[in-house]
């Protein structure tokens, strides 16, 4: 019974981390997917969310959903700015060009935090409902972690209808494939991209915030969870919402179980296991085997 | 034989140097006068700076691991983000011998280094180099990541996070011993080393393999098409570059007297993409002018504004992506054209109209 509860108690840690990694990596997926743009920088927006979610909640005394909304659109906001003034002028350069700007734009957003905010680290209050036990009949966990399971599944539940049954789902998945051709039949690929772009970092905020009670939240984020995020989406696939769902959380379960028993060196692990995928299908899991 | 030669035949038998490109081509190659001049720099700087010489040592460091860095992306146009897995490999080979003084000689030193990441470079390019875009980026990355939870974890050979501190070193030519107080005769040494590198990098890309290799990165399908073995030199070139990248970071062990974690991390790869790139990629002075600009400003800068530094490296990290993609040296070529045109066209108009 003590074993049960043990690899229950690991398996649901994991689960937790692993749908805040899918909900900051989707928005990453689908834009470099639509864009090819090796968007570095994602995490910063994260990072930019999660700073306005944890202040309003802390400091202006706002309710945790308000505070999610807020940070939800501000970021989107900023994004929308920022695709329509930088990110565009890129779109057609070279990789090298875009991992420099978004290497850039990561020191702009980590300089500017310390500025504004300071370089201490910012702890989420979670509200009374969430922060307590709960019982799920063989073991008793934290009710929030059991909150962020239920509302990653939703959430990737509802990406992947909106993908599947909807015309602007439609859109994206037939950009993805194919971008010329979807240009070609009159599909406003722009519009489509700052669409996404927008809503996907307003994911990323959101992931953030519902992470900051963990992952910790300071000016270094975006650097320290890049390689993480990049892994969830390249493995996952581009463009893929379920290929990205699964990859995170099975990188949430095995982080989670390597850095308990392993502390020194388990991420190895990890690296190689990404090594092998990536070799084996150069297009994540979900993509087809090569071009 | 019995076709008479057309007179443009003769001409371009007779004087093909007067082609203007053909004349720019054969001249590239030559060695111009003003190329001294880092040289000279070098060495002017060890007279100048007695008390910067380990700042010095550090910043001709930086410019070798550039210059490998430039082979394989400036030339060949493999984007990496995992430079540094050689780096440390290289630092962490002369750190481990010397440690448990199995060799000690510092020239020889440097060629196991360099041998012991090109292994390594070589094993990962053969399988990394298939691949393209984000998963290649990723890929690098990874191996990185792996190099250095591998060194984390081997924590009874490599020491771990703490790393391997106080070195023994020992003297070049069994003559020049380091003094691990003053950094001069590890100047004088990696100035050296970087000298010799720097000809055999020179030599080698304005050999016919490294115009194929200008060319893979050009147009890699054209190079395909004529016949060129792209994926072989492609292989080579990152072998050769992850070699040099071992030679810079057992130079680093061995101007330190110490090897740690830090050999191989993001940090290390992403400050030399960005030294490289602010210079100028896929022109050998870049990694020069880059390395010294960046680590001028850090040095004095970071300490006292770390804050402000970080948001003015980016912001000028985004100017140049955006406004300036040859970097500092691509910006003067673009600003003596222009120049250089206004004044020609200038007497050319003077001479036409007496």
């Amino acid at each position: 019974m003590n074993a049960v509860a043990e690899i229950a108690g690991i398996v649901l840690g994991g689960l937790a981390a692993g749908t805040v990694l899918f909900i900051v990596s989707v928005g990453l997926s689908v834009t470099m997917g639509l864009m090819g743009f090796v968007n570095l920088a994602h995490g910063a927006f994260a990072m930019f969310g999660g700073y306005i979610i944890v202040l309003t909640m802390n400091r202006a005394q706002y309710g945790f959903p308000a505070a999610l909304a807020l940070g939800f659109f501000g970021t989107a906001a900023l994004s929308v700015v920022l695709e329509r003034f930088l990110y565009r002028r890129l779109y057609r350069a070279g990789e090298l060009d875009q991992v420099l700007f978004t290497i850039g734009l990561i020191f702009i957003f980590i300089a500017g935090t310390t500025i504004v905010v300071g370089s201490e680290a910012q702890s989420l209050q979670l509200p009374p409902s969430l922060s307590g036990q709960l019982n799920l009949g063989i073991v008793h966990y934290r009710t929030y972690s059991i909150f962020l399971i239920v509302i990653g599944f939703l959430i990737a539940l509802g990406i992947w209808l909106t993908f599947e049954r909807t015309r602007i789902g439609g859109q994206i998945r037939a950009t993805v494939d194919n971008r010329r051709m979807a240009e070609s039949l009159g599909i406003n690929v722009d519009r489509l991209f700052t669409i996404t772009f927008a809503f996907g970092s307003g994911m990323a905020a959101i992931g953030g915030g519902l992470g900051a009670e963990f992952l910790g939240l300071d000016p270094q984020y975006p650097l320290a969870y890049l390689v993480y995020f990049l892994i969830a989406v390249s493995v996952g696939g581009l463009g893929s919402v379920i290929g990205v769902y699964y990859a995170a959380l099975i990188l949430g379960v095995l982080n989670f179980v390597l850095t308990l028993y392993m502390p020194k060196g388990g991420t190895i692990f990890i690296y190689a296991l990404t090594i092998l995928i990536l070799l084996a299908r150069p297009r994540g899991l979900s993509g087809g085997k090569e071009q | 034989m019995s076709v008479a030669a057309s007179p443009a035949d003769d001409a371009a038998a007779a004087a093909p140097i007067e082609n203007p490109a053909a004349r720019a081509l054969m001249r590239r190659h030559r060695v111009h006068g003003w190329e001294a001049l880092p040289w000279l720099a070098g060495i002017a700087f060890y007279f100048a700076f007695p008390d910067y010489l380990s700042f010095g040592c550090d910043l001709l460091v930086t410019i070798l691991f550039a210059l490998s860095l430039d082979l394989a992306l400036g030339y060949a146009g493999i984007i990496t983000l995992g430079h540094a897995a050689f780096f440390g490999a290289g630092a962490y080979a002369v750190g481990m011998l010397a440690t448990y003084n199995i060799w000690t000689e510092p020239i020889t030193g440097l060629l196991l280094a360099a041998l012991v990441a090109g292994v390594i470079g070589f094993l990962s390019g053969m399988v990394l180099l298939r691949t393209r875009g984000l998963t290649l980026l990723m890929l690098t990355l990874c191996t990185m990541a792996l190099l250095e939870q591998a060194a984390n974890m081997a924590a009874a050979y490599t020491g771990g996070f703490d790393g391997l501190p106080s070195l023994p070193i020992g003297p070049v030519f069994g003559v020049f011993a380091f003094n691990p107080l003053y950094a001069d005769t590890q100047y004088l040494f990696a100035l050296s080393v970087l000298f010799v590198c720097f000809v055999f990098m020179r030599t080698l890309v304005y050999s016919a393999f490294g115009q194929s290799l200008t060319g893979i990165r050009e147009n890699i399908l054209r190079m395909h098409a004529i016949g060129s073995p792209v994926r072989r030199r492609v292989l080579i070139c990152y072998t050769i570059s992850a070699a040099m990248a071992g030679v810079a970071g057992g130079l680093w062990a061995q101007t330190n007297a110490y090897v740690n974690l830090s050999a191989l991390g993001l940090d290390r790869a992403a400050t030399v993409l960005i030294v490289l790139i602010l210079g100028g990629y896929g022109r050998l002075y870049g990694a020069f002018i880059g390395a010294v600009v960046y680590l001028a400003l850090e040095h004095f800068l970071a300490q006292i504004y770390p804050t402000a530094w970080q948001l003015g490296l980016g912001i000028l990290l985004v100017f140049i992506a955006l406004f300036a993609r040859g970097g500092i040296l691509g910006l003067a070529e673009a600003l003596w054209r222009r120049y250089s045109g206004k004044l020609s066209r200038r007497l050319r108009a003077e001479r036409a109209a007496p």
